[in-house]
């Protein structure tokens, strides 16, 4: 069984100001089968935990460990975390101008595979993981991101997930952007990724909207650059009635005194 | 500061001759030059002599005549006329004159494979395509070698041709390559030019362009990389002498390394007579890594307002971290995200030239200086393993 661990992870980012902190001493271990929801006011930094974790260059590692089953994630390259397991679906896919999606999709599983997929078994996997995201066939030929929607692109992300079939899985507010519909849709992949029990979520959400959709097994508060508060689906629902002011008046409590 | 550079009115060049010594050795303060790494010319300026024959192929096809023509026989005719002292070397120091000619009437099949290898030292070629009136034939140049060469293309599309060319530059990384390509158009002719600079240490090419009658349609594309210090210089100049003419340019350069240099320099002149032409012209160039350098100069001259269309851009940018990460957080190694990257960079041009398999000849290439041998999807769409 995989486990990602992230044991008093700090970290920062070079400004004009100089360095600045953003990531505070974050404990947090996912496991296998299991889903845990990160949410935070906006500027808390858990979007920063997601690029620390998938090895954004623009961030430093300051202090603590990262390991998935042991491995120390921060040694490796941005690829090789990939290969090891771990994906990214992005809050922001980028554009990659000229390069056709199922293009993409094939050198990404052949890096994250270790081995060229047979390319008829792979087409007929590529067409299937696009028919259950409604993804229309003319999509593979486009290039990667490149004029998308912001459903279209938050599909292509899930539609990644899952055929690069990862260990871990972090979702950077993959609901942003999404009217019902396509929250529904998305949520539906992950959601069927989930049941393969082959995946550990880390969901990184504002909201608790999509929470609706994907249930959390366990869910965290960030505020300030670390975790404040854990609890079970419970505690998504005092978010949802009270908002995140109490832990932010909380923790400016606490830095005050 | 630049005494031969034509007064803004007239792009034509002060002085035409076929006399190498009607021209001053440059200096590279002159417009013309001051972009050029003089030094690294191999001796064309100064040394005019030729110390080594290029060895010139063409294949041999149906409705395809090859002959040597004197250079005295096609001297007097303007459109091969030299414009500065090496295209005048070029033209006395050569042989003779490589004609291909394409009889009216005739459609060529296959495209038409010429092959200048340039040896070591001094050469000089002068190749001449003769495409007849309601002609259709494509043409594959492929420069290779390790000498230093200055030469001259002329392409004349008589009435109604349409010519497809592709002019491919790969030679050792000692060579020095500095050409000029002139294409002249015939009623309602069509060109399509690709111009593909892949290796030699120094390359200047020019392209020119000219109409005789009105409705000619040209279309000059072109991609360079350059690494490892290469200098490539691009010049086009397109000149609306007639009615109803289109002319679209677009080209497209990826460069890296220390000291990599390269420059496009795009002037189009629309002249008076030239009513109702449209014209687009486009440089864009990817920076790879610190210390190359891009040069980008579109310049777009309108002498008459009524144009169906007449614009020009230019952009360089640099490469992207955020695709890199992209790329990378999908388990695909550096050097395989900058080939995939720099193919996408390049595949509207690529899939553009007209030319069966050019594409993926020159990206192969591009692959291996990029430090990827094996690529496993194509990333240009042809699924040539596709078999169902």
């Amino acid at each position: 069984m995989s486990t990602l661990e992230i044991v008093d992870l700090h970290a920062s980012v070079e400004t004009d100001t100089g360095e600045q902190p953003i990531l505070r001493g974050v404990d947090l271990t996912i496991s296998q089968g299991q889903t845990h929801a990160v949410m935070g006011p906006n500027g808390s930094g858990k979007s920063t935990l997601a690029y620390v974790i998938a090895g954004h260059p623009k961030y430093q590692v300051t202090q603590g460990s990262i390991t998935l089953d042991g491995a120390d994630v921060l040694e490796m390259s941005v690829d090789e975390r990939a290969r090891a397991g771990l994906f990214l679906a992005m809050q922001y896919p980028v554009e990659i101008p000229g390069v056709s999606v199922s293009n993409f999709l094939r050198t990404s599983a052949t890096a994250v595979r270790g081995e060229a997929p047979k390319l008829r078994l792979w087409l007929k996997e590529m067409k299937e993981a696009m028919a259950a995201l409604s993804i229309d066939p003319s999509f593979a030929e486009r290039s990667v991101n490149e004029g998308f929607s912001g459903g279209e692109k938050k599909r292509h992300e899930i539609l990644q997930l899952e055929l690069l079939k990862p260990k871990i899985a972090i979702l950077d507010e993959t609901d942003s952007g999404l009217d019902v519909d396509a929250l529904r849709v998305v949520s539906e992949g992950v959601n069927r990724y989930r049941e393969s029990g082959q995946t550990g979520t880390l969901l990184i959400t504002h909201y608790t909207r999509i929470l609706r959709y994907i249930h959390p097994d366990f869910v965290h508060v960030f505020v300030d650059g670390r975790i404040v508060e854990s609890g079970g689906p419970e505690l998504a629902t005092t978010l949802e009635d009270e908002g995140y002011e109490k832990f932010i008046a909380a923790v400016r409590a606490s830095v005050a005194s | 500061m630049s005494p031969v550079m034509a007064p803004a009115s007239d792009h034509a060049p002060l002085v035409v001759s076929y006399d190498p010594e009607a021209f001053e050795v440059p200096t590279g303060r002159e417009e013309e030059w001051r972009f050029t790494p003089l030094a690294r010319l191999g001796g064309l300026h100064e040394h005019p002599q030729a110390s080594a024959v290029p060895k010139v192929s063409v294949s041999s096809l149906d409705g395809v005549t090859v002959s040597d023509v004197p250079l005295t026989e096609l001297q007097g005719d303007a459109s091969a006329a030299p414009i500065d002292r090496i295209s005048a070397i070029a033209w006395s120091g050569a042989e003779s004159v490589t004609l291909v000619a394409i009889a009216p009437e005739t459609t060529v099949d296959e495209p038409v494979e010429i092959s200048i290898d340039t040896p070591a030292g001094v050469s000089f070629a002068q190749l001449r395509i003769e495409v007849g009136a309601f002609s259709h034939v494509s043409v594959a140049i492929r420069f290779t070698g390790e000498g230093v060469f200055a030469g001259g293309i002329q392409v004349h599309a008589a009435d109604q041709s349409k010519a497809t060319i592709a002019t491919v530059v790969d030679q050792d990384a000692s060579a020095v390559n500095v050409s000029r390509l002139h294409v002249r158009l015939g009623r309602d002719a069509v060109v399509k030019s690709s111009i593909i600079t892949l290796g030699a240490d120094l390359v200047r090419m020019n392209a020119s362009v000219e109409y005789t009658a009105p409705g000619g349609d040209v279309e000059l594309l072109g991609l360079f990389f350059a690494d490892g210090g290469q200098h490539h210089e691009h010049r086009v100049f397109v000149d609306h002498s007639q009615p109803h003419g289109r002319s679209s340019v677009i080209y497209k350069g990826a460069l890296e390394g220390e000291g990599t240099h390269t420059v496009w320099i795009g002037d189009v002149l629309v002249r008076a007579d030239a009513i109702g032409i449209d014209t687009y012209e486009v440089n864009r160039n990817l920076v790879l890594s610190d210390g190359a350098r891009a040069d980008s100069v579109p310049n777009l001259e309108l002498e008459t307002g009524e144009v169906v269309g007449a614009g020009h851009a230019s952009a360089t940018g640099r490469f992207d971290d955020e695709q890199m990460f992209y790329l990378r957080a999908r388990g695909i190694d550096e050097d395989l995200a900058r080939v995939l990257v720099v193919r996408g960079f390049f595949a509207d041009i690529l899939g553009r030239t007209g030319i069966p398999g050019l594409a993926d000849s020159v990206m192969r290439t591009i692959d291996a200086r990029l430090g990827v041998t094996d690529l496993v999807a194509d990333v240009l769409g042809v699924d040539d393993e596709v078999d169902s």
